[in-house]
């Protein structure tokens, strides 16, 4: 008889209101090995292994660990069951040390003392097993993201975890880091672990699993031998349909530089330098993509360009003149328009009705009211953009939040390129967002070249950098690690991404 | 009197303002180190000061009156929890709200059974927590300084201003040293750390928020049955939110928080001194500075001009898990 | 998440739950009723009949919802900043000294409509200073404005008495207040607007004020949801990252909408202090800044709600006196316990009827 699987779905059912998070999904994962999990966001992924680690509660199905069904009511019942969990967001805390946090609901006793000595010995013999180094009387916040994502996996073996799910791992790791992170992954399935991995990066379930299963739109659609699949047999599978990231474009006709950036460091809100000495210009009518894995410098180089984040030192030049301390508001009248990357938080605000998203950033404009709003400008030229962009449905009133990510993308893409910038920022532009609203968005930003428009484009999707760029930075730990024209390899600029060659 | 008899007895009178400061500060301690922000400090101190009063009146002991004293607080923090805790409200809105019931409460409550305008009868003697007479005072009675120091200091406080300064210790080893402490401590800065470790925030931001009931119960008692014979009126005037300001100035650690409260419970003593009398060259100086005082040196510390007060991560706000 | 958190009809969320939780704040007021031995429902009749059985009545009604609509206001303005001020109990205590010193020095040359406008700048300028400094800490160095505006409603507490007590006091006098003003720095009653619906104001203070209150009902709806200024504070108190991006300057913003609050709370001072008893008194304000806070949560923020809450706070108020009045064995402060179990249950358990009521509403709906 085989071993039963280490974990076994059988047919989980979850819904959150009209969404169908999870349709009967079906998953063997088997003891001793890594198991990917890929899907694009919102595919559900995330929701399975919180219904896994307790957080939800499934509608229907069943979970059996070790060919045992448990029912797993919260997280200390997987805890239990021997799961255990790494989040996308560290469950931290921040201002306690490496000890105070592993013992952390696993105190064993009363008293403190006790525990935290046991700690500190396990903690020496992991580190020994695993290659799980770190200081224990290190407090949190001082630790770098790597190190503290240590930490969480080592709370995980603390606790006895026999099973290890990690949440989109490598989303804020270096690749350095990463690298790191994987060769752990495979002590620990070398020691009879068992690793689930939940990412969309198709290259990190190539290196490291050795099953894959993807999800699209709530379903388990297939699971791989890793050994006996492609990255192009994934990709389909994750989008249902080939993907034509190809777009039509002629030739670029590069002008006269629009944006000069000069020896730029800019530092995050902890003071650890995220754009390290960065040089580099946009013509008019080409755009310049930044390619590089997420959390690399990206966010803070637009940041930076766009006056939200003032640069540690460094210059930034449109059309010749340094912009000092403008801010946001200062810079839009310089002509520059930014998609931000995290429409969220930053692009628009939810509550909103859209016409006030509209206007958003430019409501100073003069065309909309002096000291008033003028409602009625206002709504005519929302109006005007909804039907240009085709944003459904074509309601000015209707509350923000009740757009799909698709029409919401929209809405902030319109409003920045119907202000004709001469400079556009784009940040992410199609991150969950439906494909049809990715070909008409990529047609805009293509547009906006003929027209003869600089822009700078972020985006953690490679593809979509080729698609789009007439030239490709590569950005690696903050620095511009190298240039390519937009016919680059997808390997070159990967290993360029990763920092291994220049 | 000389310089040095003023002294002592400004520093037995700061002994004595600072005990409800102390119960009611660490009461906060417990309750925003968990991350739910207290503003009604001031009346579960007020309700338990009321209630004490009453039945140490009816039983004519003050332990039942304590006892009472801390049951009615610790449902006012229940009420505080379901609101806050259970049902996500808005903590200071919740505050508020207590701080308004229990003020009127009292009085409606007082003149219903009292008919004495809102006072409570005048406690016997046996009643009321009398002062304790340390063993040593007439033997050191004749050593200079120390003598009157510890007669008139340390010596003759009733039980509850030793028990508060006993409470600081154990509210530090509880914090710092117990499994509980750590999951405090814990649940205020990430709760979402305490959930995923199979902890359960509700009922960790509940025990805390018990505590901080204990805690005001004593405070409240120490008003009515020790200091002063019955309850009076809005008795605690502000000193719950004089509290509040310590925890904060102490940034919420329990040992200076019990130095903040001396140093508030110093002013008010040294108001009262100085009252009615004139400095050189000044004049009189207005009681109402003394006052202000606590709050002034609160809000130049937020401003982060003595160190940065960070408060506790997750204050204030109530936990969801993420979608 | 359940059927509990799915979205619900407006009428439910505007209409049904803040009714429910009146409903219930006023159920356990009646239990406190019943529990010293009253007759609740007497005193739920006598409470009306003395709110709103007479002119003088309403008259009393109206002239605390005045109060209320202008610490209401003040509430609201900077919630919609995304700033929570309970100083405007300071604020509008502080806006006495401004409206007393323009009474004092105007009464004895002008007529009350010029010493008005007067009035009505200092009590506004003198409110929105005592806010500067909350603002300023926040906006700069991000002191919580929570706690600077509950330090600043005691050091201006402190700050007022000591006037009274010391500078402003009439000589020779016992009680720390400022002198009586002239006619011209007292503002008239509204019995022309009580005649109009055939009612007689009698004795009650309702004066000009109310007048003024609902006139900064408008220019805060116009504030807020007409200006650009309006847009910026919202866009501040919903997304403070999307107004980064959007280059809305925070400490300017926060700044702006803390000085007007401020000087809405310090108009409040008008009423009392030059509608009502023609002097600057100590304590006058009297809890009217943290009715405010029930008055803008009841009220949603919105000026038209904010004048019902603040006419049922009136109501209240009014009520209140008249039930002590006539059932010696309720105190006044009866009125204090039942604005405080408002409070908690509009204010605090806002939201502890909405799954029930969720679960309620989604059941008919499938079955129907």
């Amino acid at each position: 008889m085989s071993q039963a699987p280490a974990i076994e779905l059988v047919g989980i059912d979850k819904k959150f209101g009209a969404v169908h998070a999870n349709k009967n999904i079906n998953l063997a994962v088997a003891k001793g090995s890594i198991h990917g999990i890929i899907g694009e966001n919102g595919a559900g992924k995330s929701t399975l292994m919180s219904i896994l680690y307790g957080f939800y509660h499934a509608d229907s199905g069943e979970i059996r660990v070790g060919g045992t069904p448990v029912t797993i009511r919260d997280s200390q019942a997987a805890i239990n069951a021997g799961i255990g969990m790494v989040h996308q967001h560290f469950m931290l805390v921040e201002n306690f040390t490496v000890l105070e946090n592993l013992v952390l609901g696993a105190e064993g006793g009363m008293l403190l003392a006790g525990g935290v000595a046991r700690a500190r010995a396990e903690l020496k013999r992991l580190a020994k097993d695993y290659g799980l180094e770190v200081d224990p009387d290190a407090v949190i916040e001082e630790l770098p993201v790597g190190l503290q994502q240590r930490v969480e996996i080592l709370k995980a073996m603390y606790r006895g975890a026999e099973i290890l799910i990690l949440d989109e791992p490598t989303g804020v790791l270096t690749p350095a880091e990463a690298d790191h992170l994987f060769r752990i992954l495979g002590v620990l399935r070398d020691q009879g672990k068992t690793v689930i991995l939940i990412t969309h990066k198709l290259r990190e379930i190539m290196a490291i699993t050795d099953t894959v299963s993807v999800m699209r739109r709530g379903e388990m659609v297939a699971t791989r031998k890793t050994a006996e699949t492609t990255v192009e047999e994934l990709a389909e599978l994750m989008v249902g349909r080939r993907v034509l990231l190809r777009v039509e474009k002629g030739e670029a006709k590069p002008g006269a530089v629009v944006l000069s950036v000069r020896n730029l460091t800019v530092k995050d809100g902890r003071g650890v330098t995220m754009v390290d000495n960065v040089s580099f210009d946009v013509r008019a009518g080409e755009i310049v993509g930044i390619a590089g894995v997420a959390g690399n410098g990206q966010s803070e180089l637009l940041e930076a360009i766009s006056g939200i984040r003032m640069p540690a030192s460094g210059e930034i030049l449109i059309d010749g003149e340094p912009i000092g301390k403008a801010d946001p508001a200062r810079l839009r009248d310089l002509g520059l328009a930014h998609i931000p990357e995290d429409r969220h938080h930053m692009g628009l605000v939810l509550r909103f009705e859209e016409y006030e998203n509209a206007i958003l950033g430019y409501h100073r404009d003069p065309k909309y009211g002096g000291l008033f709003l003028d409602l009625d400008a206002i709504r005519k030229d929302a109006i005007e953009k909804i039907e240009k962009y085709d944003i459904r449905p074509p309601n000015p009133r209707l509350r923000t939040a009740n757009f799909s990510g698709g029409n919401q993308q929209k809405i902030v893409v319109a409003r920045e390129i119907e202000r004709d910038p001469k400079l556009l920022l784009i940040g992410q532009p199609t991150r969950g967002v439906d494909i049809g609203a990715i070909e008409f968005i990529h047609r805009r930003i293509i547009d906006m070249r003929d027209a003869g428009k600089a822009q700078l484009l972020v985006s953690v999707e490679l593809d979509e950098i080729r698609a789009l760029s007439d030239r490709i930075l590569v950005m690696f730990a903050g620095q511009i690690v190298g240039e390519k024209t937009a016919d680059a390899g997808e390997q070159t600029l990967g290993l360029m991404m990763a920092g291994i060659a220049a | 009197m000389d310089f040095f008899d003023i002294l002592v007895s400004i520093l037995g009178s700061t002994i004595r303002l600072s005990v409800p400061l102390v119960f009611t500060a660490l009461a906060g301690l417990f309750s925003e180190r968990a991350g739910v922000f207290d503003i009604g400090l001031e009346g579960k101190m007020l309700a338990a000061a009321f209630s004490a009063a009453c039945v140490a009146y009816i039983t004519a002991s003050p332990w039942l009156g304590l006892v009472a004293g801390i049951g009615v607080s610790v449902a006012f923090s229940l009420l505080h929890g379901f609101a806050s805790i259970t049902n996500r409200g808005n903590q200071i809105v919740s505050g508020v709200a207590i701080n308004f019931v229990v003020a009127g409460l009292t009085i409606v409550l007082g003149q219903a059974w009292f008919g004495q305008g809102g006072r409570t009868p005048q406690l016997l003697p046996q009643g009321r927590f009398s002062p304790i007479i340390l063993p040593g005072v007439e033997a050191l009675r004749g050593i200079p300084v120390i003598g009157p120091l510890y007669a008139n200091v340390i010596s003759g406080n009733n039980i509850l201003t030793y028990m508060a300064f006993l409470a600081v210790p154990i509210s530090w080893w509880i914090l710092y040293r117990t499994r509980f402490g750590l999951r405090l401590r814990a649940v205020g800065e990430n709760p979402g750390a305490v959930d995923t470790a199979g902890i359960s925030v509700t009922w960790l931001r509940y025990r805390a928020v018990i505590c901080a009931g204990i805690l005001c119960g004593f405070s409240g008692t120490y008003l009515a049955v020790a200091q002063s014979a019955a309850f009076i009126k809005d008795m605690s005037a502000g000193k719950g939110y004089i509290a509040l300001a310590a925890l904060i100035f102490a940034k919420w650690k329990p040992v200076p928080v019990m130095f903040a409260c001396l140093l508030f419970g110093f002013l008010d003593a040294f108001a009262n001194f100085m009252q009615g009398k004139s400095v050189p060259l000044i004049g009189e100086v207005p009681v109402q500075i003394f006052q202000a005082l606590p709050y002034v040196l609160t809000c130049i510390l937020l401003a982060g001009f003595i160190g940065v007060a960070n408060p506790p991560k997750a204050g204030g706000v109530p936990y969801t898990k993420e979608r | 998440m359940n059927t509990a958190s799915l979205p619900l009809p407006g009428w439910i969320t505007f209409g049904l739950i803040p009714l429910i939780n009146l409903v219930l704040a006023f159920f356990f007021s009646g239990l406190v009723v019943w529990f010293i031995g009253e007759n609740p429902f007497d005193a739920l009749a006598l409470m009306l009949e003395g709110a709103l059985g007479s002119g003088e009545g309403i008259g009393f009604t109206l002239y605390f919802a005045t109060n209320f609509i202008f610490t209401g206001l003040s509430v609201a303005v900077a919630i919609h900043a995304g700033l929570f001020n309970i100083g405007s109990e300071g604020q509008a205590y502080v806006g006495g000294l401004g409206a007393a010193l323009v009474a004092l020095s105007l009464d004895h040359y002008v007529p009350w409509y010029v010493t008005m406008p007067f009035a009505i700048l200092g009590a506004a300028l003198f409110g929105a200073g005592w806010a500067f400094i909350p603002a300023f800490l926040q906006a700069k160095r991000g002191s919580h404005i929570v706690i600077t505006t509950i330090m600043f409603n005691f050091i201006g507490a402190a700050l007022m008495v000591y006037l009274l007590v010391n500078v402003l006091i009439v000589p020779g006098k016992m009680a720390p207040e400022t002198r009586t003003f002239l006619e011209g720095g007292q503002l008239p009653k509204l019995d022309w607007l009580m005649a109009l619906f055939g009612l007689k104001l009698g004795p009650a203070p309702f004066n000009v004020s109310f007048l003024v209150a609902l006139v900064m009902c408008v220019v805060v709806w116009a504030l807020i949801w007409r200006t650009k200024l309006g847009y910026e504070m919202r866009t501040l108190g919903v997304s403070p990252s999307a107004a980064v991006y959007a280059g809305i300057p925070y400490a300017r913003t926060v700044i702006i909408a803390m000085l007007i609050s401020g000087g809405l709370a310090g108009m409040m001072a008008l009423n009392p202090v030059l509608g009502s008893s023609g002097r600057l008194q100590v304590e006058f304000v009297g809890g009217a800044g943290f009715v405010g806070i029930a008055v803008s949560l009841m009220g949603r923020n919105h000026p038209a709600g904010i004048i019902l809450a603040a006419i049922l706070f009136g109501i209240l108020y009014q009520g209140g006196d008249w039930v002590s009045f006539e059932m010696p064995n309720i105190t006044r402060e009866m009125i204090v316990v039942i604005q405080g179990l408002v409070i908690l249950f509009a204010g605090a358990l806002e939201y502890m009827a909405r799954p029930a009521l969720a679960r309620l509403y989604y059941s008919m709906a499938r079955k129907a």
